[in-house]
């Protein structure tokens, strides 16, 4: 449904996006991870036809991205990371002005605009100001905003910014709904959470793609070794005397906490020891099973690992 | 297309009616610039404080005085017996001019010889004084006649006769001007703020994702504000004939034909702004910029363009204004057709085309 090959975008010197290359099943949610500045963006608008490759090439629903984006744009819809509503308008005039740039009218306007109504739950609030809107709706809205013409794809730019968890539960739960019906759903995050929701993830960093697989598989690289979680005295400090000691693959700092991965889970003994004479005491540290940030971090680690070699 | 030109314009309308302030700005702003415009733009010029100094003290000197008095355009401020004074009061400015009748007025013109009187301006405004000289002519003339008892005979005489304008009353002149000049601005400054409004709101993208096409927003965002133009300048030319007593002698189709493609080389202008432009505050001065001075210099409302230097006169040519205010003094003041304004008419239809070709390449672009 939507494919790359070596995508890649130069702004001047700046590459934003290297190499790129994935290919998307329809009805797949797709995850696109990476911190702000990864590439994530650039890709999508590539996609959309927003933007042209600088090299390589894309297609979108069996359209070339360089050549057909006019067809493209009828297939997708698409949630930007800015706000893609206007807060001017009530939720009614939004959906109605939405399905107008689609052509979108009449009988099956109508029919779409009950459908919208009773996904975004905004029954009672068709004639609000989306401005007088809470948060959580107004994404959900924006979603069936870009969904009024039933597109068989649809792309989602960081689509629960600054949303409450609870109603990012509830986003998430559409984009199960909306995959189970077919539509392949793109979304970038940087919400570990969220891409453990996704069924493929797509790890991005630098404007490279790290790694590309299902989050069981992402995490297999952790088969050699397993990951402790060790809470100490100064973890910023400790880290430098961590990554010398044998036993120890890797170590990264986990929000105050340590996280080290290791060949045994063994070695958490020695690991205690060798803290505790350094001065870092009291140390306290459990086996976790690894989590998706921890791929991502390693990920990143392999990669600059590799540059330097 | 029709479909997203459609659902453009209402919702460009809609967020109009939001924006109440922006709203009444471009309905409301055109007839209070014009009423505050049109009332202090004038350069007529009325109550001018009169000294008089009658030496005569005759009939015949006294008709003149009243025939000065009468005539609406003078006041008496002082009277005096002699004019030595008078250089004081101009001084403090307690009158703008003199009128000094010399002793042997009367005999003289009994007489029927030839006699003078003195009139005395102030010259520091010079517009001013050559417009007072003119009533004090004017005047003058009208009493030859009577105070003679007779008709003036000379060689030959030149009659003024003023058409279109008989009183040469200079709101008429600069009404059709001022309207111009407020709905270039208005017009532009609509625009201006449209396209740039989406790109900081972030929906630009959002509508770059879809299908609607560059022709569509383009006309999408400029419909709506033609309406709202056309209403005040349908509000801002009725209270020009009600209150500036500007004739509108010729056809309304046509005056309404001509503000339509003004209005949209205007419109189009604002868009290709809005455009170019990153933030709505520079849009809104570079909108404001562009239309009022050249609009205000070099179109002919005040200044006209005959006795600009030549390089200015070429400059303006690229002035929609000068071909609409030709245009509107044609069709207002002389009610003549298109025979005689076509050409502004056509000056216009390029502009506007040009404007919006390049505002729709503009377009493209951003889209």
């Amino acid at each position: 449904m939507v494919s790359a090959t070596g995508l890649t975008r130069h702004f001047g010197e700046f590459v934003a996006v290297d190499k790129v290359s994935f290919e998307v099943a329809p009805g797949e949610i797709f995850g696109f991870l990476g911190s702000n500045g990864a590439g994530k963006t650039t890709v999508i608008r590539m996609l959309c036809g927003l933007l042209k490759p600088t090299a390589g090439s894309g297609t979108v629903a069996g359209y070339d991205i360089a050549t057909r984006a006019a067809e493209i744009k009828n297939r997708i819809g698409y949630m930007s990371q800015k706000f893609s509503l206007y807060a001017d308008l009530t939720v009614d005039e939004n959906l109605r002005f939405w399905a107008g740039t689609y052509q979108v009218w009449g009988k099956q306007f109508l029919g779409r605009r009950r459908w919208a109504i009773e996904m975004t739950g905004l029954g009672s609030r068709r004639n609000t100001l989306v401005a007088d809107l809470p948060g959580g709706f107004r994404q959900r809205l924006a979603l069936s905003c870009a969904l009024l013409h039933q597109p068989p794809v649809v792309f989602l730019d960081e689509p629960t910014g600054g949303v409450d968890p609870e109603a990012r539960r509830r986003f998430w739960d559409l984009i199960d709904d909306l995959s189970a019906e077919g539509v392949t759903v793109f979304v970038t995050t940087h919400y570990m959470d969220e891409a453990e929701r996704c069924h493929r993830v797509a790890l991005m960093h630098a404007g490279k793609l790290l790694a590309l697989d299902t989050i069981p598989e992402l995490k297999k690289i952790f088969a050699s070794g397993s990951v402790l979680d060790i809470e100490c005295r100064d973890a910023a400090l400790a880290l430098e005397h961590l990554d010398d000691l044998p036993g120890v693959i890797d170590a990264a700092l986990f929000g105050n906490h340590l996280h080290a991965v290791v060949t045994a889970p063994e070695i958490a003994q020695a690991i205690h020891h060798h803290l505790e004479t350094e001065g870092f005491a009291p140390v306290n540290s459990r086996p976790v099973p690894p989590s998706l940030e921890d791929v991502f971090i390693r990920s990143i680690r392999e990669a600059e690992e590799g540059r330097k070699q | 297309m029709i479909r997203r030109v459609l659902a453009t314009t209402v919702k460009e309308l809609l967020q109009l009616k939001r924006d109440w302030r922006t709203a009444l700005a471009l309905l409301g702003m055109p007839v209070v610039l014009l009423m505050i415009y049109g009332y202090a733009l004038s350069f007529d010029v009325t109550d001018i404080r009169l000294g008089v100094v009658d030496q005569s003290r005759t009939q015949a000197s006294r008709r003149v005085v009243e025939a000065f008095l009468k005539s609406g355009y003078f006041v008496q401020k002082a009277v005096l017996d002699d004019s030595r004074p008078l250089d004081d009061l101009f001084v403090a400015e307690t009158i703008q001019a003199a009128l000094v009748i010399p002793a042997d007025f009367a005999a003289k013109t009994s007489a029927r010889g030839p006699t003078s009187i003195l009139f005395v301006l102030d010259g520091s405004d010079s517009q001013t004084a050559n417009t007072v000289l003119g009533y004090a002519r004017q005047i003058v003339v009208s009493q030859t006649g009577s105070l003679y008892d007779v008709e003036v005979q000379a060689a030959y005489q030149a009659d003024p006769l003023v058409w279109y304008n008989p009183d040469l009353k200079s709101s008429i002149f600069l009404v059709p001007g001022l309207l111009a000049f407020i709905l270039m601005v208005s017009s532009v400054i609509a625009t201006a703020l449209a396209v740039v409004r989406e790109k900081e709101r972030g929906t630009m993208e959002s509508l770059r994702a879809t299908p609607i096409r560059a022709i569509e927003l383009l006309l999408g965002k400029t419909l709506p504000y033609l309406l709202v133009a056309s209403v005040s300048a349908a509000g801002s030319l009725f209270l020009a004939w009600a209150l500036f007593d500007v004739p509108i002698r010729g056809s309304l189709l046509w005056l309404a034909v001509v503000t339509l493609l003004f209005l949209a080389g205007g419109l189009g202008w604002g868009i290709f702004i809005s455009t170019l432009a990153e933030t709505q505050q520079l849009a809104f001065q570079l909108g404001l910029l562009s239309s009022m001075l050249p609009t205000l210099l070099l179109s002919g409302f005040i200044f006209p363009i005959s006795s600009m230097p030549k390089a200015l006169q070429l400059v303006s040519h690229i002035v929609p204004a000068r071909y609409y205010i030709a245009a509107l003094r044609s069709i207002v003041l002389k009610g003549v057709g298109p025979e005689i304004w076509g050409v502004q008419a056509v000056a216009l239809i390029i502009y506007a085309s040009i404007v919006l070709l390049l505002a729709t390449i503009r377009m493209v672009r951003s889209l």
